[in-house]
């Protein structure tokens, strides 16, 4: 089958989905697919798509345009079969600020936040208020771009005066900002696979410099990983039971990555969910279908197949 | 997973992904202003001079071009070389050179033949960020000793060493300096030289950009005023094509020994065929013609750069003036931190390098390294209005937010 699998682009994240796009087409080319890796950066994408004969899309491509639903809706304007979730739904997931809201109505514990956005700042003088921020989300801080991934402009607060730099910082990456409660406890990926989605091993993720920052993330043996997360039997099931709520919530398809907080009550906190996870050598869903008996070729044969399967 | 986690060396700690190489990925693609890269201009080379050098050295020296060579290099090209520094001024003897792999494993050669985990070694600070990592791998800590538009402020390296601080060398780039821009003033020279002599510290001095001066007239290398103490390293990366990868270390008969050792260990010897095709370059005419295109390029566009800068950045603002090399050393209002603001900038489809590369200790967080070097005199304008942009954006932004 003629698979164009989508990678890099323009998005901020471009050199991680280059690495995850490469891994993904020598997969399927193992698996006997006629697999074409497209940069949407690097030539016009409509006409690649429309001369090449695909008869399906594979999305790897990371961060804006590629997750929030952009490229999704061309996808379905040309009306080609592609991996993962439609378009609306990438998009809140690609928001945090709409994402936590969905979640929160749903029932899905997320850590307390507020948005602080550029144009809150700019014309409504919102400034004034950052202070209540604080005393509102009250303890330890963690500020992020509400839009990108891979940890890029992600700042810890450890006082409540450091927060407007924090702030001005996480902004050169998005136009809004999400002000988030910081939860002390053990870091979980939960990554969803399948039609409806069964959640893979959890991850625990434990990065040897404290913080699982984009050099953690990207370094090997920068970050300990162990699978199952080392965790009870009951925090392991919630972590599981909130996974598939958040994904459920959000109305996400195929294939998706929460990512989780246990606090030291064993309760998990969704804080994001990734439509299209990483891929790459040092990536969370690759070592979670790997631990689940499914090696990565496996694991990008059959979310091919899900899409394949809707289609027909 | 990578099964090798636990076995890498300690010295390789520090290779890690980092999201500032990230962002250049981005920043490399067309429409992206970039001010990132140190880039020569190879298009202004004379290019039949080069075509010729290159049919030389395969047609009529295939046998050589193609073979292996002499750890030390080849000695047609060392005493080319020896040319190419009288044009500073540095008297030379070509037995007393080492060809290296551009200029940057001449840093790695005279850290692994210099530096012992823990031992001290002064830089300037700001940095070459090459230097820093060639040096990184031999563990070093680093007295870091601050510049002003004079270049390495000497008088504090003295107050260092008088309150007992023993660097094993120090490493400066005294003209047009990698990033600050600045050259190290005729006095200070002086001093550095008879502070390192008199303490017995031999100094590194790094020199690529000597010969891109827009004006003035050239300060002495340190070479030519200490030639015992000081260990001298050339590249003809910007007097010719750092595509040759044509380096040097010239220094005396116990360190060359060692770094032709240390260069064979590395690579046996640098590609014979480009040393060939570098030789006959040099040969053909004065390589002083091409030089001189060059600065006619790269003067144009630091005054383009500068005439942007003075157009349309913030008047709290400052930045170097240099007159010559390749970079111009902004320096912007504290509440900045140029390595997020990378991500905006290239968002706005310019790019630049964020100070904190600069320092091992982090710092220069409101610094960044504009290069001249590469972009048109149009584009210069443009990226450095989109720049100021966003200066702008980021100063209404910190108001809003109190500040």
């Amino acid at each position: 089958m003629r698979v164009a699998v989508l990678a890099g682009g323009p998005s901020l994240e471009r050199e991680v989905s280059l690495l995850s796009g490469h891994r993904v087409q020598a997969a399927l080319a193992a698996s006997g697919h006629q697999a074409v890796l497209l940069d949407p950066a690097s030539g016009p994408l409509v006409e690649a798509l429309e001369s090449g004969e695909y008869e399906a899309v594979y999305v790897a491509l990371h961060g804006k345009l590629g997750e929030d639903g952009t490229v999704q809706r061309l996808l379905e304007l040309l009306r080609l079969p592609y991996t993962g979730t439609r378009p609306f739904a990438c998009q809140v997931a690609f928001d945090k600020g709409l994402a936590k809201e969905a979640l929160l109505a749903a029932g899905v514990d997320t850590p307390p936040w507020a948005i602080v956005s550029q144009a809150a700042l700019r014309d409504l003088g919102a400034g004034a208020a950052i202070g209540r921020v604080a005393d509102r989300l009250d303890g330890r801080l963690v500020v992020k771009p509400a839009r990108g991934g891979s940890a890029l402009g992600v700042k810890f607060v450890e006082r409540p005066g450091d927060l407007p730099a924090a702030v001005m910082g996480a902004m050169a990456y998005a136009d809004a900002v999400v002000v988030e409660r910081r939860i002390e406890g053990t870091e979980v990926a939960v990554s969803l696979l399948g039609d409806p989605a069964e959640p893979l091993p959890p991850v625990e993720i434990v990065p040897k410099g404290g913080v699982f920052d984009y050099a953690a993330r990207y370094t090997a043996g920068a970050t300990e990983y162990f699978v199952p997360a080392r965790l009870g039997e009951e925090a392991l099931a919630a972590c599981s039971d909130a996974a598939g709520a958040a994904f459920r919530a959000l109305g996400l398809r195929d294939v998706a990555r929460a990512d989780l907080m246990v606090d030291g009550d064993g309760r998990p906190w969704v804080l994001e969910l990734n439509v299209s996870p990483g891929m790459t050598e040092t990536s969370l869903l690759p070592l979670a279908s790997q631990a689940a008996g499914m090696p990565f070729e496996r694991l990008c044969e059959r979310v091919l197949d899900l899409t394949l399967a809707r289609d027909a | 997973m990578d099964p090798f986690t636990n076995l890498y060396a300690e010295r390789a700690r520090g290779m890690s992904a980092s999201a500032v190489r990230a962002l250049f990925a981005v920043a490399s693609r067309p429409e992206v202003i970039s001010f990132a890269g140190g880039s020569p201009y190879v298009r202004a080379l004379p290019q039949e001079r080069v075509m010729e050098a290159a049919r030389i050295a395969i047609q009529e020296r295939g046998d050589v071009a193609l073979q292996y060579g002499g750890g030390q290099g080849h000695l047609g090209l060392r005493e080319q070389l020896v040319t190419v520094m009288a044009a500073e001024g540095v008297a030379a003897d070509p037995d007393h050179l080492v060809i290296t792999e551009g200029a940057q494993q001449a840093l790695d050669i005279i850290g692994k033949i210099f530096v012992d985990p823990g031992d001290l070694i002064a830089i300037e600070a700001p940095c070459y960020v090459g230097g820093l990592s060639a040096f990184s791998t031999y563990q070093p800590r680093y007295l870091q000793v601050p510049m002003d538009d004079d270049g390495m402020i000497v008088e504090a390296l003295e107050e260092a060493l008088i309150r007992g601080e023993r660097p094993k060398f120090v490493y400066t780039v005294p003209n047009f300096h990698n990033p600050a821009g600045v050259t190290m003033s005729y006095e200070r020279r002086v001093r550095l030289v008879n502070l390192c002599r008199e303490a017995g510290i031999p100094i590194i001095e790094d020199n690529p950009y000597g010969m891109l001066r827009f004006e003035g007239d050239p300060v002495p290398t340190l070479r030519s005023m200490d030639p015992d103490n000081v260990i001298y390293l050339g590249t003809l990366s910007k007097v010719f094509a750092p595509g040759v990868r044509i380096g040097w270390i010239l220094g005396g008969p116990g360190v060359i020994q060692r770094a032709i050792l240390a260069k064979e260990a590395a690579s046996l010897c640098s590609s014979h065929l480009t040393q060939l095709v570098s030789e006959e370059y040099l040969k053909l005419g004065d390589f002083r013609e091409g030089v001189g295109e060059f600065v006619g390029v790269y003067r144009a566009r630091r005054d383009a750069m500068l005439h942007a800068l003075q157009t349309h950045f913030p008047a709290d603002a400052t930045w170097t003036h240099p007159a010559g090399g390749f970079y111009v050393w902004v320096t912007v209002p504290a509440q900045f931190d140029t390595s997020d603001l990378l991500a905006a900038a290239v968002e706005r489809r310019v790019a630049y390098v964020p100070g904190a590369a600069f320092y091992p200790d982090g710092s220069g967080r409101d610094k960044m390294r504009l290069a001249f070097c590469y972009a048109a005199e149009k584009d210069i304008d443009e990226g450095v209005r989109r720049l100021a942009d966003l200066l702008a954006e980021e100063a209404e932004l910190y108001r809003s937010l109190g500040g």
